[in-house]
């Protein structure tokens, strides 16, 4: 049996890669859409640096919507829109596409979480010495809020793994289409158990790093 | 220096309409350390941010060194605002940086060149005393320290004026003191002009030239701390003061003394600087035919002017007690009769 999971090792590696590829690719963007999107959530709000009703409600709902759907359903939902982004809504572009949907208001609603614990008086006092809201957000709002943030990716990024298992679906590989296929349908449980330890020590080793940095950002705060 | 004319600001809580402040007239001069005193909820709080415009007046000038700021675009506001400085009760310090880096940070974003940054933060935590925490971070401080962290914050920008929002508020009795020199120490140190917002009445005392008395979002009484502590007027600025002064007698004890003459008199005397007290009363008996009896005395100092108070009690015939009184009022400050009696029978002088 063992020799039977060395034959198979190619398949594994090539899994794992996968999954990194797409976790990756989606973290990437899915930061650099959900950060921007997770400080007007806090900065809109009544009172803060730049009070909006009107934005402030419609990304609200917008993000609860998306954030309503599980993530096969979503990805299903929007193959139209996938296909106008990349051209094909199967493989891992196709996979890419709708994982970052799926993840930026995510990190959107987690970064809004991590920022309004910046304490207010913080920012009433830079504002009062005359520092404008772009360099608040950027060098105080942000700056106190980064172990929180980084606890924030943290759980972003698990739960992007999570999703990338049903990204399968469409064709796209990874972990958890190969437990998927062997696991499931053949029926393969060795198979199916590396594939189980694989996806908990990649969990594992994330949290704990993330944890880890987190800590050690904060270990004066 | 500072301005603040017929100021009213309304606040909306939900659909009712609260006045915070209405019409409230304040003049800070330049070098002045000026206190604003009154309980939670008197509009204190709002009144001092009207000074750097972080509450906008509904109606009302405010002019600082001779600038409204009312007229000001964003940009120019910001740039008035870097020469005010302001201090919190809870200090407000960036968690995430070390002390250095908290006093650091502002000349930062000002894009103040790096050798004059160390330069003037070394200054700084020097002027606070707190040279050696520069590596530690704010929570491994005590209150005080925090404070003078925020203080050396606000000096960073060179300020003309320093706000201070309630700062000694969350501190203890001693470390309050030391605050309280500190900013002292500063305002002679770098003329600098004080603006605090405290319910505390010995803040005031310790460290105010001029005071304004706040109740209901009005300013009930203001002028120098010494006047105000001299001849109270309003009731509410009578109650703070007794917080330093507590010259009310227990009504049990007013009940007990005994009225042997036919008239006696109750007065509060307050006396300033030198005027020799002793003399006055020590010679009242052998001038006039009248007992005193001295029920409450005490002295205190307004920066560096003494200020007593004394309650006495006269009694006599009542032609002999009016002369003493007369005599008193020419030698002190200022005498009020708190009440006399004629027989069994009390008149109360409001």
């Amino acid at each position: 049996m063992t020799e039977r999971l060395l034959d198979l090792t190619p398949l594994f590696t090539q899994s794992l890669y996968e999954t990194l590829m797409m976790v990756v690719i989606a973290l990437l963007i899915s930061t650099l859409i959900g950060i921007p999107l997770g400080i007007l959530l806090v900065i809109t709000r009544p009172n803060h640096l730049a009070p909006n009703r009107w934005l402030f409600q419609i990304l609200n709902t917008i993000i609860n919507i998306i954030r309503s759907l599980p993530f096969i359903i979503l990805m299903v939902a929007i193959i139209p829109f996938t296909e106008f982004i990349v051209g094909s809504a199967i493989g891992i572009e196709g996979a890419v596409v709708p994982l970052i949907v799926y993840t930026a208001p995510y990190i959107a609603r987690l970064m809004e979480t991590a920022l309004l614990e910046v304490d207010r008086g913080v920012i009433e006092a830079y504002l009062a010495m005359g520092v404008s809201r772009t360099q608040i957000i950027i060098r105080i709002m942000v700056r106190e809020a980064r172990p929180g943030i980084l606890l924030c990716l943290t759980i972003a990024t698990i739960g992007l793994i999570g999703a990338t298992a049903m990204a399968g679906a469409v064709g796209a590989g990874g972990l958890g289409d190969l437990a998927l296929r062997y696991g499931y349908q053949q029926w393969d449980l060795p198979v199916m158990i590396v594939t189980v330890i694989i996806l908990i020590i990649l969990v594992q080793s994330i949290q704990s790093f993330g944890n880890w940095a987190a800590k050690k950002m904060k270990k004066n705060a | 220096m500072i301005e603040l004319t017929d100021i009213h600001k309304t606040f909306k809580v939900g659909n009712r309409e609260v006045e915070a402040l209405k019409g409230v007239n304040i003049r800070v001069d330049k070098g002045e350390v000026y206190g604003v005193i009154g309980f939670s909820g008197a509009g204190k709080s709002t009144l001092l941010r009207m000074i750097n415009l972080l509450e906008k007046p509904t109606r009302g000038r405010v002019t600082v060194n001779g600038q409204n700021l009312l007229e000001l675009n964003e940009k120019q506001l910001r740039n008035a605002r870097k020469r005010i400085g302001i201090i919190f009760q809870h200090f407000n310090l960036l968690s995430s940086l070390n002390i250095f880096d908290n006093v650091a940070e502002i000349l930062r974003i000002n894009r103040v060149p790096k050798p004059e940054i160390q330069r003037k933060v070394d200054e700084l935590l020097k002027l606070v005393g707190l040279e050696d925490k520069a590596k530690a971070y704010p929570s491994q401080l005590s209150g005080g320290q925090k404070q003078r962290v925020g203080i050396a914050r606000a000096l960073a920008m060179d300020p003309e004026i320093l706000l201070c929002d309630e700062a000694t508020s969350a501190l203890d009795p001693q470390t309050t003191e030391s605050i309280l020199e500190l900013l002292l120490d500063i305002n002679r140190k770098l003329g600098l002009t004080i603006v605090l917002i405290t319910h505390e009445m010995h803040v005031i005392q310790k460290i105010c030239d001029k005071v304004a008395v706040m109740e209901n979002g009005q300013v009930i009484e203001q002028g120098t701390v010494l006047d105000i502590f001299s001849v109270p007027k309003h009731n509410t600025t009578k109650n703070f003061i007794r917080t330093i002064f507590n010259d009310q007698m227990p009504e049990e004890m007013v009940k007990k003394i005994k009225f042997e003459k036919s008239y006696t008199a109750r007065l509060r005397i307050t006396f300033r600087g030198d005027a020799a007290m002793d003399s006055v009363i020590g010679n009242l008996s052998s001038k006039y035919a009248v007992d005193t009896n001295i029920l409450y005395g005490s002295i205190t100092s307004i920066k560096g002017t003494a200020l007593g108070i004394l309650i006495v009690q006269i009694s006599g015939e009542k032609d002999m007690v009016n002369e003493a009184i007369s005599f008193i009022k020419d030698s002190v400050y200022n005498i009020e009769i708190q009440s006399q009696k004629e027989g069994k029978r009390e008149v109360l002088q409001v």
